[in-house]
């Protein structure tokens, strides 16, 4: 053939190819000098933040910090004032919207836990699986056996193939967190968003979440935004804190936790 | 082929053998029993019935989207109007030279105002196959422009509600002014024959109630069919939970769009049978009371069945056929005595009262082993 069909040309390398993200540089999730205000309120301030390919990291802060506000932006749900973006090198969020995002590789798991409730614990699995998620591909899918392995291993890895055909809304609260989770697996997504995976679950099951979250670690990239000081201790490799929305401190658990603004921040005052 | 898995689907294997049954029953009764029998059906009942199919069918459509996709559109009397209106016009060219003016291009009406050319939207309507496609494109046109706005917007609840009771209603009016040219008050009446067989007909009149038992039936299998596939699927994960259908990666706007099109469509095929069977059509239907009592045989049979809706849509119409008989009066306080009844003590229907009968028969049968 003769050189250079488009998408080898040298000058486009900087474009990362459609469906891939550039991490070349390391860093998967890049926001930078985001601002958003609601009413004057900011509930970001000027936030900078890169998420390492591979990396599980822990946001803390207190109530009105601008966490799930963060999430929102990465989603798509809130669209910053100012400020930018990216999920690698080359794909822009703030022009994106939700599904799109969603499809991009950015997976989200709702503080409350938000799943089918009409529809069976398999079907939950199925309808977040990736595929071609466009209305007439829709109307025609049908499970191939491959697709039908991967929802079963989902389902054994969070512990509700007893519960297959049951609908998702006769779960218990500490099954639908883990279905939800269960979902975000089936999308394959490269950076997970978690908003407090462990409220409301009980000792055991938060240890097996835990568990979860790091061996996820690695392959994707995860967010965890969490209050249960214990939980983020025992998962985290490196802690944001977020205060009036902005980064307040970042490291590792220890320097964190004996950071005096930080102190300040939780006890003080 | 799962078009025809009717293992799975109980309530729907019984409404279309009781369909078959019946369509069979009333041909059989009405062509073959001769008029002197007790057993013979007359035409008069045929249409009444004809009718009632067309009403079921126009229910399934607002149970697509209001029972699967949570979508409470007040609305949907407009798009079974506009088939209705196509079928009309239909209608009305077919009358030719035999009007009471005798113009072999014009409609009476439009004679009556003195026009002296057809309107550019009349053309076409002389053939049959036109009138048929606009039938389905003029409601589904308007409700993939309607939805487009307010979905991408993110309107929903009740103030989508209230939009297309409102969007009714400007129809409603729209169509009272004669200078929009379809017959305004009177709409459009006086229709001679279908396809070159007069509509006076007994064997016409049977056929047509065959035709809507064809769509009714067909109405059915399609919906069910979309329903049970995937794309049923995030329609009714939509309805439960947006959200989360949105940020797993689905276009959210346009599986309501896809659903509320398709509803659209069936219900214009209803109006478009209708009006051969009641010989009118005019602007009363667009009544946004029309619409509303369509939510009530919806909700009565049971949203989110099908057949659930098709059973409330006869019921809730045989009751009215009988008190507006018997007791005219009493007919308004029945409509709303149902709909108390059913809003407090069937939220899900008929149709989901016995489902959930037989599922504590099960469960129970299940305990005591």
């Amino acid at each position: 053939m003769a050189k250079g069909s488009a998408g080898t040309f040298e000058g486009s390398a900087h474009v990362a190819p459609p469906g891939e993200i550039d991490t070349r540089h390391g860093v998967i999730l890049y926001m930078e000098n985001v601002t958003v205000s609601f009413d004057g309120f900011k509930a970001l301030n000027d936030l900078s933040l890169y998420i390492d390919d591979g990396e599980l990291r822990c946001i803390i802060g207190p109530n009105g910090a601008g966490k799930t506000t963060m999430m929102d932006v990465i989603t798509g749900k809130t669209r910053p004032d100012t400020g930018s973006v990216f999920l690698g090198q080359g794909t822009d969020l703030t022009t994106m919207s939700e599904y799109q995002i969603a499809n991009a590789g950015v997976g989200r798991k709702f503080q409350k836990p938000t799943i089918f409730p009409t529809h069976t614990v398999f079907e939950n699995l199925e309808l977040a699986m990736q595929s071609d998620k466009r209305v007439w591909p829709s109307l025609f899918a049908r499970l191939t056996g491959e697709q039908r392995d991967k929802i079963a291993q989902v389902m054994a890895t969070i512990g509700l193939t007893e519960v297959c055909y049951s609908p998702a809304g006769l779960l218990s609260h500490g099954q639908k967190q883990w279905l939800e989770i269960g979902m975000l697996l089936m999308q394959e997504p490269r950076v997970l968003l978690v908003d407090e995976p462990v409220a409301g679950m009980t000792h055991q099951e938060m240890d097996r979440t835990a568990a979860l979250l790091t061996g996820l670690a690695g392959e994707h990239s995860v967010v965890v935004v969490e209050h249960d000081m214990a939980f983020v201790r025992s998962i985290a490799r490196k802690v944001t804190v977020l205060h009036q929305g902005s980064v307040l401190a970042e490291g590792d658990m220890d320097t964190v936790q004996n950071d005096p603004r930080v102190v300040e921040v939780y006890l003080g005052a | 082929m799962q078009w025809f898995d009717l293992k799975s689907d109980r309530g729907g294997t019984i409404f279309l053998g009781l369909l078959t049954l019946v369509t069979l029953v009333v041909i059989v009764a009405n062509q073959l029993i001769p008029a002197g029998s007790s057993l013979h059906l007359s035409t008069f009942t045929v249409t009444l019935l004809g009718k009632y199919l067309c009403y079921a069918l126009l229910a399934i459509a607002l149970d697509l989207v209001w029972g699967y996709c949570g979508i409470l559109s007040l609305g949907h009397g407009a798009f079974f109007a506009l088939g209705g209106y196509g079928m009309g016009m239909y209608l009305m060219r077919q009358i030719g030279d035999r009007g009471v003016y005798g113009n072999p291009l014009l409609p009476d009406f439009m004679v009556f105002l003195n026009w002296d050319k057809l309107p550019w939207f009349w053309h076409g309507f002389d053939h049959f196959w036109f009138a048929m496609l606009m039938v389905m494109l003029v409601p589904g046109g308007l409700a993939f422009t309607f939805g487009w706005l307010a979905f991408r917007s993110r309107v929903t609840g009740v103030y989508l509600s209230i939009m297309t009771q409102a969007l009714t209603y400007a129809l409603m009016l729209a169509f009272f002014r004669n200078e929009m040219g379809f017959g305004g008050n009177n709409g459009l009446t006086d229709f001679k024959d279908i396809l070159g067989f007069s509509l006076q007909a007994d064997s016409t009149r049977v056929v047509i109630f065959l035709a809507s038992a064809l769509a009714l039936a067909g109405g059915y299998l399609l919906s069910r069919w979309v329903v049970r596939s995937k794309a049923g699927r995030v329609v009714v994960a939509v309805r439960d939970a947006e959200d989360r259908a949105r940020f797993v990666g689905y276009k959210v706007e346009s599986f309501k769009l896809a659903i509320f099109v398709l509803s659209a469509v069936l219900a214009g095929i209803a109006g478009a049978l209708y009006v051969p069977q009641v010989g009118i059509i005019n602007p009363g239907e667009f009544s946004p009371l029309n619409s509303i009592e369509l939510a009530i045989w919806v909700a009565l049979g049971g949203r989110g069945y099908l057949y659930g809706a098709v059973m409330g849509a006869v019921l809730v119409n045989y009751a009215k056929t009988y008190l507006t008989g018997a007791m005219p009066d009493a007919w308004l306080f029945a409509l709303g005595g149902l709909f108390v009844v059913a809003t407090l003590f069937l939220p899900k229907g008929v149709v989901g009262w016995f489902e959930g009968l037989s599922t504590r028969r099960k469960t129970e049968e299940v305990a005591r082993g």
